[in-house]
């Protein structure tokens, strides 16, 4: 076979090969992208019961209540509240008045049930998402950036 | 006292730095040998220097010298001798003086064993290698500086945090960091052959060994962090496609298919182009994983506390490294000649296909992990989203498939021409034993997910075609045992070490495929003595008792797990708190048997005498580790193969006749 045509034939496979790859990613896309609300955010944009997405902000000082092996807490950005049930075993980091993110489906009365709660590393660490939505509600404090920032550091690679 | 020689060997160590940088460049551009021969003392001091830094370092973490911000920031002085040297990279700035030491050691090892490299080539390489040195060591000493005094020193370190105490994590980094940085070296052999406009079968010779040093490294580094989350986060789970897993998972990938077309350059003198495309790459993304565990810039679930400013310094090191080295690529890759023919059935064919399905997948891997960014970018920060595992489930799996199925066919492939005829009379028996193991399992496993029995076969399928090419080769039972066992010694080591990682890959799919169907999952509220069935197994919860550990206190529960009613194994899991942190850490209690792990997690209490427990059944989970271990062992093997190093005279032609069968001798 000559190199030119051969070249061709590797090029028509590889495009090929792309265009495939390129279809599984758009749909993908379309099916999983789970977009990140605070509860300001909740409150204004309607979400249709059921979508996947993720909650983040602070728990609400006081607001955690045990039921079995299900937990109901506050998540706040100090501007709008949501509440929240999740069953299973909390991450480690999980405390009252700390950051977090929660990842499930808003239920038809509002409330929240997450499917996962993420957990961090470092009781400092505050999510970058958390940290925007308390300064879009206003609540930014200058502590709490520091909070964010500072503090021991690990490597999680 | 100690501190301050660290720090100033460190300064010293960027001056060197910066001489091994220009020096031989400019040497090698005016062919002047004398200049170009500063190169080799240059990398060598330079490991000299940065070693006394980070001896340095490591002296303050064992005497607890709390005058030293690092020290005070990250140790305790109760802390348990192993995590206070581990300790040391176990914060930023000590991970990146680590980062730094492997680099130089890298370098030193270029410098030392590259002996019949030419002079002009190795000491280009080196600068370059200098060039990054320079890069980080200014990024240690501008930004992160490990020696930084406080007065006056507080009387205890803050502690490190807990979950990163922890066997598993300890050499967890020092793994991940010799795979990524040793994967400077084909960057730095590939940017020093651009400058001189000639790459040549013996450059792919050069790199192989380098680039399979760091991919067996980074395969091990990456397989202890995946299971330390496994045990430590007590979630069962084992990969997250999380950002901080998919910045160390890109350099794999792409490294893996750097390892498959060095072969061809060397062997074939073709694909010359693409391979050194490919060596800037994978340390690009090598770079970029650096950056993005260290800017925060990424909401992780392994994320620790960030801080911008040193992401914007990495992001620089990052534009000038990538943007350098491509434009030079630009401006000289048509330089470089194609090689020799073939067609696009050969042994150069399917590494194409290899080559072209590991860059989809890497790039499906990199849209997924950076599009969160990309898009907050576009809509200027409004939409925030993350891109989970469905999307990596949905996207990199079907193109993997493909992969592993020529995976079992490529080692068959003769170069230049392959025929397709006879290897598919020689595939026969791994079609059967696929076949086979689909149906077998369909009828074991009736009520799982459809597709994983095919992933069951998939294994069978690669497993079989391996093993049965490497048995091809010795004649096994097929001629007398001694004459299989003379063909063996003859059998170079790195052919028997592909086979290896290959089989590793086909054990590593059993148990990825059989742990995400299979698991089954109970979370419960129980009071001691009360039990739960989970997956044919009773899990009783005895006691939860109090005690305590060298630097924690913890809870550790019994649990009794039995079959049929008689008792299987007992479980201690455990919660730790440690005062220091303020922090407490779940110890999962794993019994491990050849085709599952029983897996058990203690929660908190729930205030009327119960315990929140979680139970996991979790299948294959073990086949992971072991084909990840494999793997390893067949990087070793291959890298201990006489004709790896550099250096070493060429083996005569032994005395035994060619291997008839398959001209496609040698890998």
């Amino acid at each position: 076979m000559k190199p030119k045509r051969r070249r061709l034939y590797f090029v028509l496979f590889g495009m090929a090969t792309l265009g495939v790859a390129a279809a599984l990613v758009l749909s993908a896309f379309q099916d999983n992208l789970v977009f990140f609300y605070s509860p300001s955010d909740l409150a204004e944009r309607q979400v249709e019961p059921g979508r996947r997405l993720r909650l983040g902000g602070l728990v609400e000082a006081g607001s955690v209540q045990r039921d079995g092996s299900t937990v109901h807490f506050t998540v706040t950005d100090l501007a709008q509240t949501v509440q929240v049930s999740f069953t299973g075993i909390l991450p480690d980091l999980f405390r009252e008045g700390q950051g977090v993110v929660t990842e499930g489906t808003v239920q038809r009365d509002g409330s929240f049930l997450a499917s996962d709660v993420l957990a961090k590393h470092d009781e400092t660490y505050l999510p970058k998402e958390v940290a925007d939505a308390l300064k879009a509600s206003g609540q930014w404090r200058d502590g709490a950036e520091n909070q964010a920032l500072e503090g021991s550091e690990g490597t999680a690679q | 006292m100690i501190a301050e020689i660290g720090q100033f060997a460190l300064a010293l160590a960027l001056v060197v730095a910066v001489v091994q940088s220009v020096i031989p460049l400019i040497g090698a551009q005016r062919g002047n040998a004398t200049l170009m021969m500063i190169a080799r003392p240059a990398a060598q001091s330079l490991v000299l220097l940065v070693a006394v830094a980070y001896a340095a370092l490591t002296y303050a973490f064992v005497v607890s010298d709390f005058s030293v911000t690092t020290v005070a920031g990250n140790s305790h002085s109760l802390k348990p001798m192993l995590y206070k040297v581990s300790g040391v990279w176990a914060n930023h700035e000590g991970s990146m003086l680590l980062w730094v030491v492997i680099l130089a050691v890298f370098g030193a090892a270029v410098a030392q064993f590259g002996n019949n490299l030419p002079l002009s080539l190795k000491s280009r390489a080196l600068a370059v290698q200098g060039m990054i040195a320079t890069a980080f060591l200014a990024f240690i000493l501008f930004t992160s500086n490990p020696f930084l005094r406080i007065d006056p020193a507080p009387l205890d370190g803050r502690g490190l945090n807990p979950l990163l105490q922890d066997p598993g994590l300890a050499f967890h980094p020092p793994l991940l960091y010799l795979g990524y940085v040793g994967f400077s070296v084909a960057f730095s052999f590939a940017v020093a052959a651009l400058i001189e406009g000639r790459v040549d079968a013996a450059w792919g010779r050069w790199v192989r060994p380098w680039t399979l040093a760091a991919w067996t490294f980074l395969t091990g580094g990456i397989a202890l962090g995946s299971w330390w989350a496994y045990y430590e986060l007590g979630w069962g789970g084992w990969w997250f496609w999380d950002p901080v897993e998919n910045a160390s998972f890109m350099p794999w990938l792409l490294g893996t298919a750097l390892l498959h077309s060095a072969i061809v350059v060397e062997k074939r003198d073709t694909l010359k182009s693409w391979t050194i495309l490919l060596a800037i790459l994978t340390f690009s993304l090598s770079l970029l994983g650096t950056f993005i565990v260290r800017s925060g810039v990424l909401t992780s679930v392994h994320a620790f506390a960030t801080d911008p400013t040193r992401g914007i310094f990495i992001l620089a090191i990052l534009v000038f490294a990538v943007g350098g080295s491509l434009v030079l690529y630009a401006l000289r890759a048509p330089i470089l000649k194609a090689g020799g023919l073939y067609t696009p059935v050969s042994r150069e064919g399917g590494l194409i296909l290899n080559n072209l399905l590991l860059a989809l997948a890497c790039a499906t891997v990199l849209l997924g992990t950076l599009y969160p960014l990309l898009l907050e970018a576009m809509t200027d920060g409004r939409d925030k989203v993350s891109v989970g595992p469905p999307y990596f489930n949905a996207t990199f799996v079907p193109i993997m498939v493909p992969l592993f199925l020529a995976m079992a066919i490529g080692p068959y492939l003769a170069w230049k021409r392959g025929n397709l005829k006879m290897i598919s009379r020689r595939m026969i028996v791994s079609l059967i034993g696929a076949v086979a193991t689909i149906a077998t399992t369909f009828l074991l496993i009736p009520d799982g997910p459809t597709l994983t029995p095919f992933a069951m076969g998939m294994a069978a399928w690669l497993f079989l075609g391996t093993a049965s090419e490497w048995a091809d080769r010795i004649k096994l039972f097929r001629a007398p045992p001694r004459e299989s066992l003379r063909r063996l010694q003859g059998l170079p080591r790195s052919a028997t070490g592909m086979t290896l990682a290959h089989i590793g890959v086909a054990v590593m799919i059993i148990g990825v495929a059989g742990s995400s169907s299979w698991q089954t999952e109970s979370i419960q509220v129980l009071r001691p003595g009360e039990s739960v069935p989970v997956a044919g197994y009773d899990f009783r919860l005895d006691d939860v008792r109090d005690g305590t550990g060298p630097n924690y206190t913890l809870q550790r529960a019994t649990v009794t797990v039995s079959r049929n009613g008689r008792v299987f194994a007992e479980l201690y899991p455990e919660t730790r708190f440690f005062p220091v942190a303020g922090q407490s850490t779940t110890e999962a209690a794993i019994r491990t048997t050849p085709f599952a792990d029983l897996y058990a997690v203690i929660g908190e209490p729930d205030g009327s005498g119960g315990w929140t427990t979680r139970f996991y059944r979790n299948p294959l989970v073990p086949w992971i580790w072991y084909g990840a271990l494999i793997m390893v062992a067949g990087g070793f093997l291959s890298l201990s193969d006489r004709r790896h190093r550099v250096g070493a005279p060429r083996r005569e032609k032994s005395p035994q006749p060619a291997i008839s069968s398959h001209p496609a001798a040698a890998e």
